[in-house]
């Protein structure tokens, strides 16, 4: 090949490359100003904090961002501590050619694979009818349901197995940040491997672990094919009072608004806001984890 | 001395317990979706309805005509063929992988060989920001935005059909193909670029003939993880496909696939009936897909792990 062709053959596979990433960030982008043009004007504070009205053509939807927070604290509270323990575990604890821990990891993997909707199943077979079903039989009144249907509780647990990987992934990740030397240090201080691991290695840890929090409940904020068997609903007069309520979501409240609604020209601004608080708290997350992690990142670059 | 080492001793145990939860997760996963669909199998009520081979082989539904595959499990005859919804399974997955495999190597491709360092930092959180967006508002992206300007664009007879919903569910997996072989090509050693420089090749020729290929294994488990993404993705393919079992191989169709079967249906079933242990099962074969193209993914990291450490040696 002549060395004109040559670059210019170059020149144009470097430049498709180039294009290639110009439109996925170009998707990025219309998406974002299409949401936003379409939302903007109808978020308002009474929109945030009114309850819907008029078969959702009108109000608010403060009840699905209550609904929404309060599941993903309840998932959190539930993940966070199993998923650090795990990474504990693998990154401090297990021997290095653990077959345990070899076994761990292939789990996380698969895992962080499986799709949103078998958790879904998952939660409705384990959760709703083995525990909750269990609990029935075991405290309620005969015939009366309790605990055996779908819940605040049960769609958190069940987003809780879903965002386990996402923690300890980011855990091990920080884990892994933190210089062995400060662990040589304190081990050679007299203090014990549980001592050290409490007062040393996870407060320096902790803005990973953080990360990996944040990143989870953005995650879960937004996943709602595993919550559609397991608590959501549509429309409640009452906020949920109890773990055992049902509760509104702004996830799911954007796919009935999109696909069921009777009337899609008078539902389409409220439907356009929706998604633009959905969108704007899961990438508010996102970004404060990121500037986080890269911010480690370049620390832990920086300390080895 | 003794019962500071018994303390640690149980804090080791307790942690060691713990991190047995994930595999149990697993686990209990199969198990549970698994027991939902055994009566599928074992119970005569539910067999007299429908069994496996009324559910992957043609069925004649009414005399004189010829066999065919049909999903509909309301009505009086309830019908459970699995064709149509692995038909359009099949046929969204394709045409989301054939966009979003190609996209997402390239813009990896660009951002670790081609892209300025600067530009490189901006670039790999801001396509990743993409992976954040629930699915739910791609859906409703691909729904009430994308539908109308592919429909404008191709003159589609159905609104929502294949292409919306492949087109869709590709903006999820760009991502995972971008991320993934991204950090393939970054894990390929500097000697072989340097190597290459060295003997006079430029830069494009050392980007696609020498990295590349040696981040092969790792590119191939990044375009097989968007793969096993694509096929169990839910929610955007329930809300931009049409919905509509049919087995056709136009793209122009309206689709109905195996997870947004399941999400579309189960609100609406018996609990231990038919059509609950026939959603299960579908579950079981969706779990079952996307756990062996995990396997699959895993090996051929392994692989690509050893050439690069191996090489580097």
């Amino acid at each position: 090949m002549s060395v004109s062709r040559r670059k210019i053959l170059g020149t144009g596979l470097a430049s498709l490359t180039g294009a290639a990433a110009l439109l996925v960030v170009g998707m990025l982008a219309v998406i974002l100003f299409d949401v936003v043009r379409g939302g903007i004007g109808r978020v308002s504070w009474e929109f945030l904090t009114a309850a819907p009205e008029d078969g959702m053509t009108a109000g608010g939807i403060f009840p699905a961002i209550y609904g929404t927070a309060i599941l993903t604290l309840v998932m959190t509270v539930a993940v966070m501590p199993v998923g650090v323990l795990t990474a504990i575990y693998l990154h401090e604890y297990a021997p290095k050619a653990s077959r345990l821990a070899a076994a761990v990891r292939s789990a996380v993997t698969n895992l962080a694979g499986v799709p949103s909707i078998v958790f879904g199943l998952f939660g409705l077979g384990f959760f709703i009818q083995f525990v909750g079903g269990g609990l029935d039989r075991a405290f309620s009144p005969p015939g009366e349901l309790r605990y055996g249907q779908p819940a605040l509780l049960w769609a958190a647990l069940t987003l809780a197995v879903l965002t386990l990987p996402v923690v300890i992934v980011s855990t091990e990740e920080a884990l892994r940040a933190v210089p062995r030397d400060l662990r040589d240090a304190s081990l050679a201080l007299g203090a014990t491997k549980s001592q050290t691991l409490a007062r040393v290695v996870l407060p320096g840890a902790l803005p990973g672990i953080l990360t990996g929090a944040i990143l989870a409940v953005a995650r879960g904020a937004g996943e709602v094919a595993p919550i559609l068997f397991t608590g959501v609903a549509y429309f409640l007069p009452d906020l949920p009072g109890s773990p055992f309520s049902q509760f509104m979501h702004l996830g799911y409240h954007t796919y009935v608004l999109a696909t069921q609604s009777p009337d899609v020209e008078a539902t389409r601004p409220l439907l356009y806001a929706t998604v633009l608080v959905l969108l704007a708290l899961t990438f508010a997350l996102n970004l404060v984890a990121i500037a986080i992690r890269t911010r480690t990142r370049r620390r832990a670059a920086a300390g080895h | 001395m003794r019962r500071r080492q018994l303390r640690e001793r149980t804090i080791e145990a307790a942690i060691t317990l713990v991190a047995l939860t994930g595999i149990a997760a697993v686990v209990l996963i199969f198990v549970f979706v698994a027991k939902e669909a055994i009566p599928l199998f074992t119970d005569p009520e539910v067999r007299e309805e429908v069994d496996l081979a009324r559910m992957f082989l043609p069925q004649v539904y009414r005399e004189g005509r010829p066999p065919g595959f049909l999903w509909q499990p309301v009505g009086s005859v309830p019908k459970y063929s699995m064709i149509p919804l692995l038909v359009g399974t099949l046929k969204v997955t394709a045409v989301a992988m054939l966009v979003a495999a190609p996209l997402g190597v390239a813009a990896a491709v660009f951002t670790s060989e081609f892209a300025p360092r600067r530009l490189k930092e901006i670039l790999k959180p801001t396509i990743e920001l993409l992976a954040g967006i629930p699915s739910v508002v791609l859906g409703f992206f691909a729904l009430m935005v994308m539908a109308s300007w592919l429909q404008a664009a191709f003159g589609f007879t159905f609104r929502l059909n294949a292409v919306v919903a492949g087109l869709g569910l590709a903006l999820t997996v760009v991502p995972v193909v971008f991320t993934v072989s991204e950090d393939a090509l970054a894990a390929v050693p500097r000697s072989y670029r340097e190597a290459s420089l060295a003997l006079g090749a430029t830069r494009w020729e050392t980007a696609f003939k020498v990295v590349l290929p040696a981040a092969a294994p790792g590119v191939l488990a990044a375009v097989v993880l968007g793969f096993g993404r694509s096929i169990g993705e839910t929610m955007i393919v329930l809300m931009a496909s049409g919905n509509a079992a049919i087995t056709s191989w136009s793209l122009g169709d309206s689709v109905r696939t195996l997870p947004a079967t399941i999400a579309a249906e189960m609100g609406e079933v018996v609990f231990g009936g038919a059509h609950y242990s026939v959603l299960f099962f579908l579950g079981v074969v969706l779990f079952a897909f996307t756990f062996v193209l995990n396997a699959l993914a895993a090996a051929f990291v392994r692989r690509f792990v050893r050439k690069v450490t191996g090489a580097a040696a």
